[in-house]
């Protein structure tokens, strides 16, 4: 046997073994006991006289065909057909998904944001009292998106130099929210608590992005990468709630009050840790498990879009106006807002290339119809704008009506653009990404600007 | 001679163990008894075979472990445990009522 022809054949068996790997069924210890016996296999044929690509052919079809074979793997190991996520594989062929170290950095980073939002407690501000709750509100971005800033500067290994201008937003930020002579309870403080972390999200999106948000593809994967946060985040939290209420029921059971365990330390310091925890298993799993955001979108959309249909409808036939009160331009904000983070995520899961579809024209007809009602509802509320006057609680809920309307409008057209095979989708996805940032610039407007514009009522 | 899918399947469970009572064996080797036995009749699609070892392990009929073959490469071998041991029994006992139901039948069709 010449070392040429072993060569050969080597490279044959690795090109076997690699279709053999793709099958999910079939593991690597699996695809290593096959491979023996199939090299078992050749060197037998090869004794009996086949040359060795023959014999190589023969034994591939003895072992039979893969889709056959691996059916029957499927059978014996259904489980493997649940891509498993803790359960770590031990996998050679593929390339490990998460080191230990990166384990130990998002722990310690955890358990830092959990020990961060109880520093003020040691300055005589606690987390339930009233008194300090404003104080909170404002600061809650600071006790944990640092650290998930600080987690992406580390993994995608930014250079430390560029790593001191992403403290910066944070340091301004922090200072302007305190500094701020708010009057208690007023509206500007309110404002700029709700719309803090909109604005400080974007920094952390360009530690995600490594310090290229300018570089296209990759922010998209931050729009995916939020998505999953916040379903990954929700579970979390369905059961940090699971577990409040079992130690709630046992301490109660030996007669003791434990609500300052749950409300002091559980609540806030879960809540805070389990940011750090959900992203990184969102970096983990982003290559093993399908994602959520998607589906729930595809899901939602028709039921969306149906929704909007027979609200016009209803509206058109009962000729009821719009009731104007201060929550109806909030619910029509969230309406445009909810709209398009359907358009957002459908687009992230969406093939560009792939040709327009049915789903392509409901997604159309669901901006539309949002429109249509936004467009009722600015008509409603404008009549009456003039007679209430500017407060900031009206200015910035009109301003983000006004950045969706633009955003959904624009969407529209080259949605319609798409469908008439005029623009390509690429078109869409890229507008869709380059206006990130408006959002968050808006907010961080409203953050710093509208608190001394409105002399901190 | 084809046997169908259905009797192959069948079938399987009690030759693998019946060749792991001679003794300890991997995949290839087996597979070289069964046609062995079977004067090249019995032929098994060779990739099938690894299903059926994996159940019988998962049922505790056998047991594996990785050795290493010949050539130096990890091999896993497979041997009868006890349980496995009392399953081969019973699927002896199976098979020989079958044996001798057909038989029977078809003695009377050859007298007749």
């Amino acid at each position: 046997m010449s070392a040429r022809s072993d060569h050969m054949l080597d490279e044959q068996i690795a090109q076997w073994r690699a279709y053999l790997r793709r099958r999910r069924a079939i593991d690597a210890p699996d695809v290593e006991e096959l491979e023996t016996h199939l090299r078992d296999q050749v060197s037998a044929l090869t004794q009996a006289g086949l040359a060795e690509d023959e014999a190589f052919l023969v034994a591939v079809k003895r072992m039979g065909s893969l889709d056959a074979l691996s059916r029957e793997f499927a059978r014996e190991h259904s489980e493997r057909l649940w891509k498993q996520l803790v359960i770590a594989a031990d996998d050679d062929a593929a390339p490990k998904t998460v080191s230990r170290t990166e384990t130990l950095v998002v722990f310690a980073l955890a358990v830092a944001a959990a020990i961060a939002i109880k520093i003020p407690a040691l300055f005589g501000l606690e987390v339930g009292d009233k008194n300090d709750e404003a104080f909170y509100a404002r600061n809650a971005s600071f006790f944990v998106l640092p650290f998930l800033t600080g987690y992406f500067a580390w993994k995608r290994q930014i250079d430390p130099r560029h790593r001191a201008w992403l403290a910066v937003p944070f340091i301004a930020a922090a200072v302007a929210v305190n500094a701020f002579p708010f009057t208690r309870g007023s509206h500007t403080e309110a404002l700029s608590a709700l719309h803090l972390p909109i604005a400080l999200w974007l920094v952390v999106g360009l530690a995600y992005l490594g310090g290229h948000w300018l570089e296209g593809g990759g922010r998209m994967d931050f729009v995916r990468f939020s998505g999953e946060l916040f379903i990954y985040y929700v579970l979390i939290a369905l059961g940090g709630v699971v577990l409040t209420a079992f130690t709630m029921m046992m301490f109660k059971a030996i007669g003791m009050t434990p609500d300052w365990i749950a409300q002091d330390w559980m609540i806030p310091c879960g809540a805070m840790g389990a940011v750090l925890v959900g992203s990184w298993l969102v970096e983990a799993k982003q290559s093993v498990i399908e994602n959520m955001a998607p589906v729930l979108t595809r899901l939602f959309t028709p039921l969306f879009t149906i929704l909007l249909l027979v609200f016009l409808a209803t509206m058109a036939w009962t000729g009821r106006p719009i009731d104007i009160k201060r929550e109806v331009l909030i619910a029509f904000d969230l309406l445009l807002a909810m709209v398009v983070g359907l358009v957002l995520y459908s687009a992230s899961a969406r093939d560009p290339e792939a040709q327009p579809n049915l789903f392509d024209r409901l997604q159309l007809l669901l901006i539309a119809s949002a429109l249509v009602v936004d467009a009722v509802a600015l008509a409603a509320i404008a009549s009456r704008i003039s007679e209430f006057g500017f407060t900031p609680n009206r200015v910035a809920v009109l301003g983000e009506n006004l950045i969706l309307l633009v955003n959904l409008t624009w969407s529209a057209w080259l949605y319609a653009g798409f469908l008439r095979g005029r623009t390509p989708f690429r078109a869409l996805e890229a507008w869709q990404t380059a206006y990130l940032p408006v959002y968050s610039i808006w907010a961080a407007l409203v953050v710093v600007l509208f608190p001394p514009l409105f002399a901190y009522a | 001679m084809d046997l169908g899918k259905d009797l192959v399947a069948a079938s399987s469970t009690p030759l693998v163990l019946a060749i792991l009572a001679e003794g300890e064996s991997y995949g290839y080797a087996i597979i070289k008894r069964v046609r062995d036995l079977s004067d090249g009749h019995l032929l098994w699609t060779d990739g099938m075979l690894y299903p059926v070892l994996h159940r019988l392990e998962r049922n505790g009929l056998v047991a594996a472990k990785w050795g290493s073959s010949s050539s130096g490469r990890r091999r896993k071998y497979y041997r009868l445990t006890k349980a496995g041991r009392a399953e081969l029994e019973t699927e002896r006992k199976r098979w020989q009522m079958v044996d001798e139901t057909l038989h029977r039948i078809w003695m009377k069709t050859c007298l007749a």
